[in-house]
């Protein structure tokens, strides 16, 4: 016979069979089953559309950049302290064009003279339409595209034929480029030649107006310094080119020299427009909350009702820890199929949104695996309180018997 | 051999008034006995039946299962002896639901680490033990009271434990359905399965070697008793 303390057996349950325990359990009550994971669907598709639209759209743009190429830089005239603003010495193009890597260069002038519809417009409305000198290699440079017409030319450079930027040339009510439209610049009439399409890489040229680098001195009385310099680069070199434009374009003052790659700025621009992005991340987050709150209630109620089984379990052997672990696994499944249920669903939403929009559609999987995980994690403690409850269950009692 | 040894056991449920369900209670049970507890309700029957098969541990006294002492067990010790050494009958069957004749009685062996290959081999041969292979695929709602009883009476068996605790087996049949079950249980005790049976069925008792009748929680008469 054992002696007291010695003991014969010890109940055990194999970690294999936990989950089919589990599994049997949800699935003999599906209608209860769906609805309770339900709120956890919800709150994982919020968050992963969400996660997915953000990141199709910031793909789409970066895309159109690459489509651009990321091989350009812009040169302005930073702020110097204290003296008047900055400008680059009139050599600057010239030297930069002479950088190997360099593959093109192009520089605009500022021209102090505002444009106009006709002479009748006050002078005060100017529309913020910015004119600016260019030559004709710009829009190669920019590898931009004209709507319609013809950007400047050595020929028409040299008169008053003007190329204006899309927006500008909505503003001014111009959508004739055959030069029968007129525009005032200054006290010069000039001929509209050209208008631009937008230019992702250089939005500054949307809303302004380019002239012939020779008339704008001639008639405009423009100087030679240039306010910008756009350079395209061997795609392969963009940052050693970067890091030698500023000494290179002013090499008495390269510190009033600023060095921007622009569609660098564009996706950090991208980026930081999160607003939406956090709000709806916060909406899913709080449908995951009443999502594990509603699987908590569901489990409560599933320990009230088996109350036999929990009994029964426990006469057949089932410790408390195994009653505790069955009911937290039930709530784990539980959540787990509302989760993924949920990351499916977002991972649609994001398709159907991207192809609306004629996007490529970005659903990454590291980040449905983490939902998932993260609805896995909400049922684990969802389910602590029902587990503990039912393993503190008297099984004389849950059995009828006490 | 001695498979369950009580020794002035006394059980007193908290309340108030606190109620004494077993009173100094000394019971004696021998491999392959077959003994019938009676008595009236409220006569202690059931809160000895649940001392016995360690679902309630006792006020003062001790308690021997197949050997063992329970005092100073720690839960996963005794629930241990439970699922090597008890098996349990109840009145309302408690199958599960939503599991097959066959993986009800299997889950007799779950929580004995035993592999699920083995668990249903050995829940098809006892199901063979009380005439029911022919059901084993069925649910529980597919089965009669009788076949239920029958499968859970499988379930106890299935793990050969050293005594089959009953509370009212055939409470819950019909007259014929509860003659299936007390000749399945006379015949496993004629195969040497130890059991001990509460009971309100006069038919148990008759059929039963030693009959043991309590009144207020004290043994009254036991057909046994030196």
């Amino acid at each position: 016979m054992n002696g007291r303390g010695r003991v014969t057996a010890r109940a055990v349950m194999r970690p294999a069979d936990l989950w089919p325990v589990a599994l049997a359990g949800v699935v003999i009550r599906p209608a209860r089953s769906i609805l309770s994971a339900l709120g956890i669907s919800l709150g994982i598709a919020t968050m992963v559309a969400v996660l997915g639209i953000s990141a199709s759209s910031r793909a789409q743009l970066v895309a159109e950049i690459d489509a651009l190429g990321t091989n350009l830089l812009t040169v302005t005239p930073g702020q110097s302290f204290g003296g008047p603003a900055a400008s680059l010495p009139a050599t600057a193009p010239g030297m930069i064009a002479r950088i190997g890597p360099v593959l093109d260069a192009a520089a605009i002038g500022d021209v102090a003279a505002n444009v106009y519809r006709s002479d009748r417009v006050p002078a005060a409305n100017t529309n913020a339409i910015a004119v600016y000198s260019a030559k004709p290699g710009l829009l190669r440079t920019l590898q931009g595209r004209m709507a319609k017409g013809a950007f400047l030319t050595t020929a028409t450079a040299r008169y008053p034929a003007a190329v204006l930027g899309p927006y500008a040339a909505q503003a001014l009510g111009i959508d004739r480029a055959d030069g029968s439209a007129l525009v005032r610049i200054g006290s010069h009439w000039f001929a509209v030649t050209g208008i631009l399409d937008p230019l992702t890489l250089a939005p500054e040229l949307d809303r302004a107006v380019l002239v012939g680098w020779p008339v704008a001195r001639q008639l405009l009385h423009a100087g030679v310094r240039p306010v910008e310099v756009y350079v395209r680069t061997n795609p392969e070199r963009v940052p050693a080119v970067e890091s030698v434009l500023a000494a290179t374009a002013d090499p008495s003052a390269p510190q009033n020299v600023t060095v921007t790659d622009p569609a660098d700025a564009l996706i950090a621009r991208a980026d930081a427009t999160t607003a939406f992005q956090g709000l709806f991340l916060a909406l899913g987050a709080v449908a995951l909350c009443v999502g594990g709150i509603g699987i908590g209630n569901v489990m409560v109620i599933a320990v009230l009702e088996r109350r036999n089984e929990i009994g029964l379990r426990r006469a057949l052997g089932a410790t408390r820890r195994h009653i505790s672990l069955q009911f937290a696994a039930e709530a784990v499944v539980l959540a787990g199929a509302g989760g993924a249920a949920g990351a499916a669903l977002g991972a649609i939403a994001t398709a159907a949104f991207a192809a609306a929009r004629h996007w490529h559609a970005v659903v990454s999987l590291p980040s449905m695996s983490a939902a998932v995980g993260v609805a896995l994690a909400v049922g684990a403690l969802a389910g602590l309180y029902p587990a503990v409850r039912a393993a503190q269950l008297p099984p004389a009692d849950a059995l009828r018997l006490g | 051999m001695t498979v369950l040894e009580m020794t002035d056991v006394s059980k007193v449920h908290p309340g108030s008034p606190p109620v004494t369900a077993v009173r100094s209670l000394t019971l004696t049970v021998e491999a392959g006995d077959f003994a019938a507890v009676i008595g009236p309700s409220g006569s202690g029957k059931t809160t000895l039946l649940a001392l016995a098969g360690t679902l309630e541990r006792p006020t003062t006294g001790s308690i021997r299962v197949a050997g063992q002492a329970l005092d100073g067990l720690a839960d996963r010790e005794v629930s241990g002896i439970r699922a090597a050494s008890i098996g349990f009958v109840f009145q309302h069957f408690f199958l599960l639901p939503g599991l097959s004749a066959l993986e009800n009685v299997a889950t007799g062996l779950l929580y004995r680490g035993m592999p699920a290959g083995q668990r249903r081999a050995a829940a098809g041969a006892a199901l063979e033990q009380v005439g029911l292979s022919h059901r084993a695929g069925h649910r529980p709602a597919e089965l009669s009271g009788g076949e239920r009883q029958r499968v859970a009476i499988a379930r106890a068996i299935v793990g050969e434990p050293a005594i089959i605790l009953a509370d009212e087996p055939t409470g819950s049949l019909d007259t014929t359905a509860g003659a299936g079950v007390l000749s399945i249980l006379a015949g496993l005790n004629e195969r040497g399965v130890t059991m001990l049976v509460v009971t309100h069925n006069p038919d148990i008792a008759a059929a039963a070697r030693r009959t043991i009748r309590l009144r207020d929680g004290v043994i009254e008469h036991d057909s046994e008793a030196a």
